[in-house]
């Protein structure tokens, strides 16, 4: 513990720790959606992807140990950006190849949006726009690895991995290797 | 990026940028509803000396997909005809609040001095025999996505067969696609060619069977036909006869090469097949891709913020060698 006051980064979730809590969440997105039916997963661009990949591979492991003969159901995956949609729109730069891929209708749809770090709620306000011009979803949950705080918005989690309170100039960093702080 | 003026300001890295961009327009103009909040509260003007459809429509429905106030401005109806200067008018509007001018101008150079008499942005949407920046950004966008060309042009062969001497279009054109990399190659009559083009890293050929079986792409020009009265060519059978895509020609195109051409058409000319029995003609592609280019040039000149116009300013210093991270 001494070793860590210079300020470099901190793990604080291991590899480990972040696949343990995608396989939860995936749990319980079914176990709150009584199943799979509608359920559709839109990870946000970049960051929220691969877990909505990971997230859909889980659920399908999950699904078929439930139902052994129906063999395992691909929940719909889709992809969002949302630069055009931001209120500081341009304040940060358009990435190349993050573009918005929606495979099936949205109307009625329980869509569950992946990111992974959730801080002032801003993005996820712009994707709650960008759903709307690809239809009218019967819900619309929110799943992120990690809560920082410091929300600006009265936008909530309803799957969390980690609560990890931060500073607001600290920076929180989710990969496939774990969760660092700087 | 504070305006486009000049395909030749851009280096390859920019060049790439605004393609990279373009794709995400094309997957907005694919939706149900292609309309994103992006550019709300922003005013284009399009601002057109000289007649054009498919270009001012273009820009319109581009600014418009992006949720700008578009004002169009016609030029015939305005108090241009009362006299009213070319710099009064700029002001004039400037002082109404305006983000961006869309210029086309029958002077080469017009939109340039243009931002000199204002605070917003300028998009040169033609001028003159000089430069059409968007029409080069859409035909390399067109030539990117059909041939598969994400990081560049490297080893295609590309001809431009026509009235070089009067064509914003192929300056614009052979900047664009050698910055790419592409080998580009000049087709026309000695007297349709620019007096002098030393400078231009071109070939420059008179005979077009003499490469319609190795090119890539065929990107053919109008044949306008106010340059019989110039005589700068003897007749326009004549021209057909040795510069145009016969049925004959287009035999000979390689299976995935590309005819192109900027609109509009002079079929029977320049243009003698039908090109939807072309299975390389992209004409349509082309204006299809127009909208979405332009959204991505409104994009970047209007919405994108202070990081990515330094990032611009940093490439255009040096753009040969600029890269994006």
């Amino acid at each position: 513990m001494a070793g860590q006051t210079s300020g470099g980064p901190r793990l604080v979730m291991s590899a480990d720790d972040v696949r343990r809590a995608i396989t939860r969440i995936g749990h319980e997105i079914v176990e709150h959606n009584h199943g799979v039916e509608g359920v559709v997963l839109v990870g946000l661009q970049r960051g929220g992807v691969w877990i909505a990949q990971q997230l859909q591979a889980s659920i399908a492991r999950i699904d078929a140990a439930a139902h052994e003969a129906a063999g395992p159901v691909e929940v719909p995956l889709g992809t969002l950006d949302v630069s055009f949609y931001r209120d500081d729109v341009g304040l940060r730069p358009i990435v190349p190849g993050s573009v918005t891929d929606i495979p099936v209708t949205l109307d009625g749809a329980h869509v569950v949006l992946v990111d992974d770090v959730l801080f002032t709620g801003r993005t996820v306000r712009a994707a709650l726009d960008a759903l709307n011009d690809h239809g009218r979803p019967h819900t619309v949950q929110l799943a992120v690895i990690v809560d920082r705080g410091h929300r600006e918005l009265p936008i909530r989690p309803d799957y969390i991995g980690k609560n990890l309170p931060t500073s607001r100039h600290e920076n929180v960093s989710v990969t496939v290797d774990g969760v660092e702080l700087a | 990026m504070k305006h486009l003026l000049d395909i030749g300001h851009l280096g390859a890295a920019q060049i790439h940028h605004l393609l990279d961009l373009t794709d995400h327009m094309v997957e907005i103009n694919q939706r149900p509803m292609p309309k994103v909040p992006a550019l709300r509260g922003k005013t284009v003007v399009n601002l057109f000396f000289e007649d054009s459809t498919r270009t001012r429509t273009s820009f319109d429905t581009a600014a418009r997909r992006l949720s700008a106030d578009v004002m169009n401005f016609a030029v015939s109806s305005s108090s241009v005809n009362k006299g009213e200067s070319l710099r009064d008018t700029i002001e004039t509007i400037t002082a109404m609040g305006v983000d961006a001018f869309v210029v086309r101008h029958a002077s080469s150079g017009a939109p340039q001095q243009i931002t000199k008499w204002t605070t917003a942005s300028i998009v040169n949407a033609g001028d003159g025999w000089h430069q059409h920046p968007t029409q080069a950004l859409l035909d390399c966008y067109t030539i990117r996505t059909r041939l598969g060309r994400t990081t560049g042009f490297d080893g295609l062969h590309i001809a431009i067969v026509g009235d070089i001497a009067h064509s914003r279009v192929a300056r614009s054109n052979v900047q664009a696609f050698t910055a790419l990399g592409a080998r580009v190659t000049l087709v026309a009559p000695p007297t349709l060619l620019p007096a002098d083009i030393t400078g231009w890293p071109v070939a420059v050929s008179h005979h077009l069977d003499a490469l319609i079986g190795e090119a890539d792409v065929v990107y053919l020009l109008r044949m306008q036909r106010e340059r019989m009265r110039d005589a700068l060519v003897p007749s326009l059978r004549e021209y057909t006869t040795l510069y145009g895509l016969t049925p004959a020609r287009a035999a000979r195109l390689q299976p995935h090469a590309l005819v192109m051409h900027p609109g509009p058409m002079n079929r029977g000319v320049e243009m003698a097949v039908d090109p939807a029995e072309l299975p390389g003609s992209t004409v349509l592609h082309q204006v299809t891709n127009g909208v979405a280019v332009r959204m991505a040039v409104l994009f970047e000149l209007l919405g994108s913020g202070s990081e990515m116009t330094t990032d611009a300013v940093a490439t255009a210093g040096t753009p040969e060698t600029g890269t994006r991270s």
